[in-house]
């Protein structure tokens, strides 16, 4: 599988998922796709279907409500895909750690395969995180 | 003989050329579009990176969709391109043809369009069954014009309806775009195709913001790959006909290779350049610019070859 996980690597196609943040990661994740930072350089692309992504970026606590709706998105992504977690919303739950509608552990709704801490984090760190994903996939 | 039929169809001009060169122009078009957005644009093999990505994919058939129709659509569109590939090759680089190649080809650059709506309606998404309708609704605006630019070059050589007599013809007498008629029918012809391979100001069809994709939004894996692949052969296709048609095909001695990639690329970047400075229009403005105003510039075109200009 060296092969196609070379290839994979190479054109990762990004996916955006929102679920319930302040929408600050959001703003960060849209100027980490402008001319100024330019992923096409990495093969990175926003593609706007879930069926053609093989990267799902989320954002957010989760709350109650929006949870099952990203497990659904989840479940229709075709394999291989692997999700990162952009904020620190998603990690430890920032300031919203004690809200009421919020999910315990994002982990039970999606397998989260990498976290990118910041309140919001930079595009430089977004870059990053997303250069060790590459890494893993080159070996 | 047989396998000389194989070997034009599968390795050159067809398949595997057709193939290759269109990823390549495809990244041409991808780094001129950086270009225009001050940007460094993606790697040399970026779109055989995503094309063998896609391949390895999870195929997903949604619950909702027509399986039959889902799966053959691409494949067929795929075949339909190979064989547009091989005939328009076959002309232009071994000068040969048969009777009535140009309607056929004619037939089957609709047919590819009808593979779209086919392939988009069959998802039972709504948004693909929109993107499906404005498709059907572009081929109805841009099907006129083309034709008739296809009329404009079989009348300047003598009613022939054969793309070598076409060359033929054009070797003794120069190019077709050297009369009026035919620079209106290469202006017309250009944004035909635009329409044709739904660019920008007329990617109305997949329109990303809003359609998300439109008829391919439900595919997932080697059949989207295979979308992928019909759309960067069309990069190949389409200018390649233009070549035949008004620019009096390819020379391939001597210094007649550069004036070939001259030709082929020329038309490519005006391409790229009308995609990358147009914002796309709304569906009742694309058909009422194809009937109001394309195609009866196309028909004076026309009438212009009939008198002989």
């Amino acid at each position: 599988m060296g092969w196609y996980n070379k290839r994979l690597a190479k054109s990762l196609w990004v996916f955006h998922i929102s679920g319930s943040p302040c929408n600050n990661c959001d703003i960060e994740i849209l100027d980490l796709l402008t001319p100024r930072y330019d992923v096409e350089r990495l093969g990175i692309k926003l593609v706007g279907s879930i069926r053609h992504a093989d990267v799902l970026l989320v954002t957010g606590i989760f709350n109650q409500k929006i949870a099952p709706k990203i497990k659904k998105i989840y479940e229709q992504a075709p394999k291989p895909i692997f999700v990162v977690a952009v904020g620190t919303c998603v990690s430890s739950g920032c300031c919203f750690k004690e809200s009421y509608n919020r999910v315990e552990k994002r982990e039970e709704v999606i397998p989260i395969d990498m976290y990118i801490p910041g309140c919001p984090p930079k595009p430089e760190s977004m870059i990053e995180a997303v250069a060790k994903l590459l890494g893993v996939l080159n070996g | 003989m047989i396998a000389w039929i194989l070997f034009h169809l599968f390795v050159f001009p067809g398949m595997l050329f057709t193939s290759v060169l269109g990823l390549l122009v495809g990244w041409l078009d991808r780094k001129v579009s950086a270009w225009f957005q001050f940007r460094v644009g993606p790697p040399l093999f970026q779109n055989f990176n995503d094309f063998f990505k896609l391949l390895g994919k999870e195929t997903i058939i949604v619950k909702s969709a027509v399986k039959s129709v889902f799966i053959v659509a691409p494949l067929a569109a795929f075949a339909v391109l190979t064989l547009i590939a091989t005939i328009i090759g076959l002309a232009l680089f071994y000068n040969e043809g048969f009777a009535g190649d140009m309607f056929v080809v004619m037939y089957l650059t609709m047919t590819f369009s009808v593979m779209v709506i086919l392939g988009g309606s069959a998802t039972g998404n709504v948004y693909s069954s929109i993107g499906a309708g404005r498709e059907m609704k572009l081929l109805l605006a841009d099907e006129l014009a083309f034709i008739l630019v296809f009329l404009v070059p079989i009348v300047k050589s003598g009613y022939q309806v054969q793309f070598d007599q076409i060359l033929a013809y054009q070797q003794n007498a120069g190019a077709i775009i050297g009369s009026p008629s035919g620079i209106i029918a290469f202006i017309v012809g250009i944004l035909c195709i635009q329409a044709k391979m739904t660019l920008a100001p007329f990617h109305i069809p997949e329109a990303e913001t809003e359609l998300v994709d439109g008829p391919f939004m439900e595919y997932s894996g080697p059949l989207l790959a295979f979308w992928k692949l019909d759309h960067y052969m069309m990069y190949v296709i389409f200018p390649f006909l233009l070549v035949l048609l008004f620019l009096g095909g390819f020379n391939l001695t001597g210094i007649g290779i550069l004036w070939s990639v001259l030709k082929y690329v020329g038309i490519v970047v005006v391409m790229i350049i009308i995609k990358n400075t147009n914002p796309r229009i709304r569906i009742d403005t694309a058909l009422n610019f194809f009937w109001k105003y394309a195609s009866p510039l196309a028909f004076i075109g026309v009438i212009l070859a009939v008198l002989g200009v």
